[in-house]
């Protein structure tokens, strides 16, 4: 091992590049070469059409024409910002409350570990295998359909995964349950950070706690708000094992549940690589505009 | 007490009212997310024939007769598949924490030209999903002949800026710098301090994030299932997503049950125990407060 005491403090800030190394290597290799060739591979026209394959040949453009004409992307990407809007409200709404009741002293809520710790939890769980879970739950024959109709609210079971809003919705409801807790815990440090002198100056007022809420707590929080949106909704772009596994990646009924990402992996594994390519450079661009709003925002507080 | 009295001649509710309402809202959340696991529990105790009459709220008897179907009837290669599962989510959580660390700790203790730059960039990717580059991903991989190799999926987590960036945050709040310059006037090189003194110090940092990294790689279904084909390979996810395209209807649903809480029970044991780090860990990592 070499030794870095030479004497002069300025000797030992090469080993910033060293420890750097790693992670500059790995990035490179996994992460910057793959979306250089992923660009490249948007210029060319590559595809299997049964056992030939065509190409690659160099065709410019022309995939991001053909795919921005195609009328799937567009259904697509309906049906993605669907189903973010349809879980997205609900978890934002749900985690301010419980943010606000959490973080407010004169409640004194007990068990808020308890109930912390049982919001997360869904997050952890495989998306795939709660997805699965769902799927059985839900089917025909399933534990919901026979409570439902043991307790007389159904006559008959109810096709959840044949009617295109309760699929969309039980898609919304998995992906509600899995972000909420995280979203309140992020909304609660938030609102954790806002100084206790202005409660109390309100307080002194006379503000109703609802008057307190929409008045200060809610305006000190929109930085806040703005980044777990944006993050929720580069999240959201990227939803694929929930729809994926609960409609074995058909996006039934009638691809209504198709997501961008699951129409990419398509593409993918039928080795239709060029529009795979001009599909990923667009969800790049996407992504990357968001995040540097993100990075801006995060960045801007600092100072 | 002036809040409670505030509150009486005021409209508003008074606490006792609110606490009630927070109560009952807390509770149905809380429900929400559990019912799941509870219908999962019970129904991974019924045997196929009790499955088919319809649903008892009361747990049955045949949990470890599921089980053992499960393991000599099935066609999936269960054991396999954990155990692959295990494998890569372990050494790539290893990895991410140990190089995320001394990332952070290269931008946190040194200074030099392409610092700052360093820096911003790897919270301008941070966001990046790793969807958009898997087409060329998938190529790099089948050109290094690495399919259904499971080094592609565990050696990319070196470079996992969320990661970097926790770690970074942590560090400026207890690492004090006099530290390291402590250990090289007694002429500790730089990479031992690294090992033996920062790392250390990083170990609850270090903990959720071996939590957080094992998760996220257990999880992970997207791109194990582009990479690994040979049935010996696969990961649950993968056994998971077979499960579900496959003829299921035939299936003893005993089985099946017990196939999700197999994937899904494990990773709610250890977060029972270890919740209280975890929660604090993600208000902690996201937003700078």
């Amino acid at each position: 091992m070499k030794n870095g005491k030479r004497g002069k403090v300025v000797s030992y800030n090469k080993w910033g590049y060293i420890f750097l190394i790693p992670f500059i290597v790995v990035y490179l290799v996994f992460q910057f070469i793959p979306l250089i060739t992923t660009v490249v591979n948007s210029l060319y026209e590559n595809y299997r059409s049964g056992l030939t394959q065509i190409g690659p040949n160099f065709i410019g453009f022309e995939n991001y024409v053909s795919i921005l004409k195609n009328k799937d992307l567009w259904t697509y990407t309906q049906n993605t910002l669907i189903m973010w809007v349809m879980g997205f409200v609900p978890q934002i709404l749900v985690s301010l409350l419980l943010g606000a009741w959490f973080s407010n002293p004169s409640l004194k809520l007990k068990g808020q570990r308890f109930f912390k710790t049982v919001i997360y939890l869904p997050n952890l769980i495989m998306a795939s295998a709660f997805a699965m879970l769902f799927f059985t739950l839900f089917s025909d024959s399933g534990p919901i359909n026979s409570i439902l109709v043991q307790l007389g609210i159904f006559d008959q079971p109810f096709k959840f995964l044949s009617n295109i809003w309760s699929t969309r919705t039980l898609v919304a409801l998995m992906n509600f349950l899995m972000w909420f807790g995280n979203t309140t815990i992020l909304l609660m440090a938030g609102m954790m950070g806002v100084d206790t002198a202005l409660f109390e100056a309100a307080e002194v007022d006379g503000a109703t706690s609802s008057q307190v809420f929409f008045k200060i707590t809610l305006p000190l929080l929109r930085p806040i708000m703005v980044y777990v949106m944006i993050t929720s909704l580069i999240g959201g772009l990227q939803m694929f094992d929930v729809p994926q596994i609960l409609t074995s990646g058909t996006g039934d009924p009638m691809r209504s549940t198709m997501t961008l990402i699951m129409y990419l992996n398509r593409h993918l594994f039928s080795k239709n690589y060029g529009m795979a390519g001009a599909l990923s450079v667009l969800l790049f661009i996407v992504t990357g505009i968001l995040s540097v709003i993100v990075y801006k925002m995060t960045n801007g507080k600092e100072e | 007490m002036r809040y409670e009295e505030n509150n009486k001649r005021s409209k508003g509710l008074g606490v006792g009212v609110r606490r009630v309402i927070a109560y009952v809202v807390l509770a149905f959340v809380s429900i929400l997310c559990l019912f799941w696991f509870y219908l999962l529990f019970v129904n991974a105790t019924r045997s196929h024939g009790e499955l088919t009459t319809g649903f008892t709220p009361i747990p049955s008897t045949h949990l470890l007769e599921n089980w053992k179907n499960l393991l000599t009837k099935s066609t999936q290669p269960i054991w396999s598949g954990m155990f692959n599962s295990f494998i890569i989510a372990a050494l790539s959580a290893v990895l991410c924490t140990y190089f995320s660390t001394m990332t952070a700790y290269a931008i946190h203790a040194y200074d030099f030209k392409l610092k700052k730059f360093m820096f911003s960039f790897i919270l301008m990717i941070m966001m990046i999903p790793t969807q958009v580059t898997a087409l060329g991903f998938l190529q790099l991989v089948s050109r290094m002949k690495l399919e259904d190799s499971f080094i592609p999926l565990i050696v990319p987590s070196i470079a996992a800026p969320a990661t970097f960036f926790y770690m970074k945050q942590y560090m400026e709040s207890t690492l004090p710098l006099s530290l390291v310059e402590a250990a090289r006037i007694d002429g500790s090189g730089e990479f031992r301090t690294f090992n033996t003194i920062v790392f250390p110090l990083m170990k609850p940092a270090i903990a959720v994030q071996l939590i957080f990294a094992f998760v996220t790689s257990w999880n992970n279904y997207f791109t194990p299932a582009l990479i690994l084909h040979d049935e010996k390979k696969k990961t649950l996810p993968i056994l998971i997503a077979q499960l579900r395209s496959a003829d299921w209807m035939k299936f003893d649903m005993g089985q099946v049950y017990i196939m999700i809480a197999f994937s899904i029970f494990p990773v709610i044991i250890v977060y029972l125990f270890l919740s209280k780090f975890i929660v604090q860990g993600v208000a902690l990592g996201s937003v700078k407060g």
